[in-house]
């Protein structure tokens, strides 16, 4: 049994609800044991760097020490946070001055960062230490009727890690291929969201998701699968704008990468929170549950 | 007779501007810029921007402090990092990006004076300091409250799907130990 200190982040426990849920049931088919920080607090995503960076460093290495605290490596599933606390650990070693900034706010806390803990994404877990092999020998409900633009956003690959190339990943792509999933071969897999703009300029926000949703669409997937909780809300939730705005626009299905796994383990979609998408995916999903004995060719696969 | 002026002379720059930028952490090999264009060429943001990034690294180098703290670019800068994995110079554009704005906010300096991202920075940045963490939707209501209620109401179609979906949240979530973040921040804050 592998275990892992986790770090939710603030999407996880709102907007993003359905990533826990299918990010459990998924850990526990592959028999991850998670056990979540007591007290950890918001990373700061690219808010508070822009305000003050001593701060945000301090804050996030709060994080840190409490993950250490834990002896474990610590699993972050939002791409922001991932970033944010990999950037931190680069970051202390690197300049001496951010360090000496964050030691001081850590021994006015009463805590100790010494370094040691391994910060690390889901997907990389899945990929690295579960493994392919166990993915596959896990896999009861056959994908292929899925064709999945994999959409890796931006902060998951870059620059802070070394598990995939920072501008064409291939491991989700190759996890689902794994469980029949089809994968598009897209030029825009982290070919970024527009992260808080879609908040604050909704204009450019728009029309950055438009343009990844169509390019999906244009690829011949059905559809979109995300990694964090800002691309998924992002693609998925302002579509009825985009929608008003772009006439030759139509909906498409934003998933969690975990939700995919999971129904690749035959896991029901209650316990993957499919029913909390904006957009329905029971379209696509209807054509996986055909009864076992069927026709195989029956099951209406998208050309 | 006066004639407009168009081009600065190298002393209406601040070369104070160049030196500081260079001391933050990721700045360093800003003045080795090439020019090339890589970021320009790659920031999916550069086409709404009113500064491409490449020519923004030029402005900050020579010293065009005004016209770089008050561009648009500096907000439309979503922290994507592909400038800063692509650039040939290993200069940390994201963090310079960053830096710049941190100095706009400390000197006031906007592009529009109902431009709402600072605002949402510092929102968000309130709430931490106060709770340790962000509950999504109250950090839009308090974004709606600054910037004006249509913004809310042009929200509401969302907040009733997410309502309905489960994927709201009603309060704000707030960690125990606040105590604790609170003496970090003194630490940091009292230093002057």
């Amino acid at each position: 049994m592998n275990k892992y200190a986790y770090y939710p982040g603030c999407s996880i426990k709102g907007s993003a609800k359905q990533y826990e849920e299918s990010l459990f049931s998924v850990c526990n088919t592959l028999g991850i044991e998670l056990e979540e920080l007591p007290d950890w607090n918001c990373c700061g995503a690219t808010m508070y760097v822009s305000v003050d960076e001593k701060i945000s460093f301090a804050l996030s290495s709060r994080n840190l020490v409490m993950a250490e605290e834990t002896g474990m490596d610590l699993m972050a599933p939002c791409s922001a946070c991932y970033v944010v606390l990999k950037k931190t650990q680069d970051y202390i070693q690197k300049y001496p001055e951010i360090r000496a900034s964050v030691d001081k706010a850590l021994t006015a806390a009463d805590l100790v960062y010494r370094g040691t803990v391994r910060v690390r994404h889901p997907l990389e877990i899945f990929i690295n230490d579960v493994g392919i092999e166990k993915i596959k020998s896990s896999a009861k409900q056959k994908l292929d009727a899925l064709k999945i633009a994999c959409y890796y956003g931006c902060q998951i690959v870059r620059p802070f890690q070394e598990f995939d190339h920072p501008c064409y990943p291939e491991s989700m792509d190759n996890i689902f291929r794994t469980l029949g999933a089809q994968t598009v071969d897209w030029a825009f897999k982290t070919r970024c969201c527009g992260g808080s703009l879609t908040g604050t300029i909704e204009e450019v926000g728009l029309r950055l998701n438009y343009i990844l949703i169509k390019e999906a669409q244009r690829k011949g997937a059905n559809c979109i699968v995300t990694i964090c909780p800002l691309c998924q809300f992002n693609l998925e939730a302002y579509q009825h704008k985009i929608l008003k705005k772009y006439r030759d626009f139509s909906e498409m299905p934003v998933l969690y990468f975990t939700q995919i796994m999971g129904l690749g383990f035959g896991i029901a979609p209650e316990k993957l929170g499919v029913k909390r998408s904006i957009i329905s995916p029971n379209k696509i999903i209807e054509k996986l549950t055909v009864p076992k004995g069927q026709d195989e060719t029956q099951i209406p696969v998208s050309s | 007779m006066h004639i407009k002026r168009e081009v600065k002379y190298q002393s209406d720059l601040s070369p104070d501007f160049t030196e500081w930028i260079t001391s933050v952490p990721g700045g360093e090999h800003i003045k080795e810029c090439i020019q090339c264009g890589t970021c320009s060429g790659i920031c999916p943001m550069s086409i709404y921007m009113d500064v491409t990034p490449r020519r923004l690294m030029a402005m900050t180098n020579a010293g065009f402090e005004k016209e770089v703290l008050s561009s648009f670019t500096i907000w439309l800068c979503a922290s994507c990092y592909s400038c800063a994995v692509n650039c040939p110079k290993e200069i940390k554009i994201t963090d310079v990006m960053y830096a710049l704005k941190r100095r706009a906010i400390e000197e006031n300096i906007q592009p529009h004076p109902k431009f709402t991202i600072p605002i949402l920075a510092r929102a968000f940045f309130d709430t931490v300091k106060k709770y340790g963490r962000i509950s999504e939707s109250m950090l839009v209501v308090k974004l709606a409250l600054k910037s004006g209620i249509t913004m809310l109401l042009g929200m509401a179609p969302l907040g009733l799907k997410l309502m309905r979906t489960g994927r709201m949240a009603y309060t704000q979530d707030k960690i125990k130990n606040r105590k604790q973040i609170k003496k970090m921040f003194n630490a940091l804050e009292a230093k002057a």
